[in-house]
């Protein structure tokens, strides 16, 4: 078994981890913890993915490694901007649910 | 020897993010989360990717850390939270299975040998003139990604911004904060920035040849900031103001003028011209620097909250 197929298949395993968080809690900062793990089971995927990939001296392809670091940095400016909504719906509702059946709510 | 390390952490990783998903308190959900962050550079570091460990470090740890323990305090008054109904969790856990099963299939049969671009980057990483790969990458070969990811960065800035309450705009984000002057906060904030601004710039500017970079080096002069405004020594800047405004987009306006400057001299837009490469990587690098330690910075406290300092 190779380093890459290890953290390949164990990226799946937080993938699947993630989804479920995000799926099974109501509430909106455990969806955008969960929502993380996730995003960093898809970077550590890719990330084994450019492993795979080494070779020229390089220990692992430059082009998706770079791609990576882009995505880190996009993935906290976005949690950022739902971490303000979270904060804004707290203060103007003084709640932060989503699991509400009535009355219908989609936000 | 190698192998037990990386199956070790594998499985605590693993432990992690199901504590981060299943912990019945959501501070603890968040500092397992900042662990997970942490022991996710290693798993970078074990796939010899040197850059994304010093960015996860910095930005998936670090900074999202402090944002988050920032919200869960904030949030720590909201009433509690209806939970699920077994049906959702039925269903989110035979979605969860179902995605893990078919990425692992598709893992198992990824093709032999692995296409790379690795030959491609190591070709052509002399016109570039930089020897750190992941540089090259970010500022020649893909700069269209990064200036697309420092606009994303603005909008993301201005999305946190506009959820600021009317009466408090065009105020400081954050609270105001202060510190005993005594007290070992601002002690620290006294004594650190100095030093992180010395290892934030050297990170930056070694990020041409060696691992590092600008958003890993920004990361830290943003911490640097960030403490001393912890610590009541600063204040953040209001939310209105020109120089604010002028230096956030400096910096992408500064790329889309070097990327204007390739379509005349080079023939495309944000192509470099033969021979001046690496003088126009760093131009781009350190006009890019400012924006992103401010915007870096900003994200963390979020909207207006006050119009007095």
């Amino acid at each position: 078994m190779t380093d890459a197929l290890l953290y390949g298949l164990a990226a799946c395993g937080l993938i699947g981890l993630g989804l479920y968080g995000l799926i099974a809690n109501p509430a909106p900062l455990r969806k955008i913890l969960a929502f993380n793990i996730m995003g960093g089971g898809v970077f550590l995927l890719a990330g084994a993915i450019a492993r795979r990939g080494a070779g020229a001296g390089f220990g692992g392809d430059p082009v998706p490694q770079a791609l990576l670091i882009t995505g880190i940095v996009v993935a906290f400016s976005a949690t950022a901007l739902a971490v303000a909504l979270v904060l804004r719906l707290n203060a103007v509702a003084g709640d932060t649910t989503l699991a509400e059946p009535p009355p219908a709510n989609d936000d | 020897m190698m192998m037990l390390f990386d199956v070790g952490l594998v499985v605590v990783l693993l432990g992690l993010a199901a504590w981060v998903v299943l912990a019945r308190n959501a501070f603890a959900a968040v500092a397992a989360f900042i662990a997970y962050g942490l022991l996710l550079t290693l798993a970078w570091l074990q796939l010899h990717g040197i850059d994304i460990a010093l960015t996860e470090a910095a930005i998936g740890g670090g900074l999202t850390g402090a944002l988050l323990i920032g919200a869960v305090t904030r949030l720590g008054s909201a009433p509690p939270i209806a939970p699920a109904t077994s049906m959702t969790l039925a269903l989110a856990a035979v979605a969860a299975a179902a995605t893990t099963a078919i990425l692992a299939a598709c893992v198992l049969a990824l093709p032999d040998p692995a296409p790379t671009l690795a030959p491609l980057v190591a070709d052509n990483i002399a016109a570039t003139g930089v020897g750190n790969a992941i540089t090259a990458v970010l500022l020649s070969f893909r700069s269209m990604d990064t200036l697309l990811e420092a606009i994303v960065l603005l909008f993301a800035l201005a999305g946190a911004w506009s959820l600021g309450a009317d009466s408090a705009w065009p105020g400081r984000p954050g609270f105001a904060q202060s510190a005993p002057p005594n007290g070992i906060l601002a002690y620290l904030a006294r004594i650190l920035p100095p030093i992180g601004l010395v290892i934030g710039i050297y990170i930056f500017w070694t990020g041409a040849d060696n691992p590092g970079g600008k958003f890993q080096g920004a990361t830290i002069l943003a911490a640097m900031w960030l403490l001393t405004m912890a610590a009541g020594l600063t204040d953040a800047p209001r939310v209105g103001s020109r120089w604010l405004r002028a230096a956030l987009v400096a910096g992408p306006l500064g790329f889309i003028a070097a990327g204007v400057l390739g379509s005349v001299s080079a023939g495309a837009f944000l192509a470099l011209p033969a021979g001046h490469a690496k003088p126009m990587i760093l131009a781009i690098e350190i006009a890019l620097m400012p924006t992103l330690t401010l915007i870096l910075a900003l994200l963390i406290p979020g909207p207006p909250q006050r119009v007095t300092s």
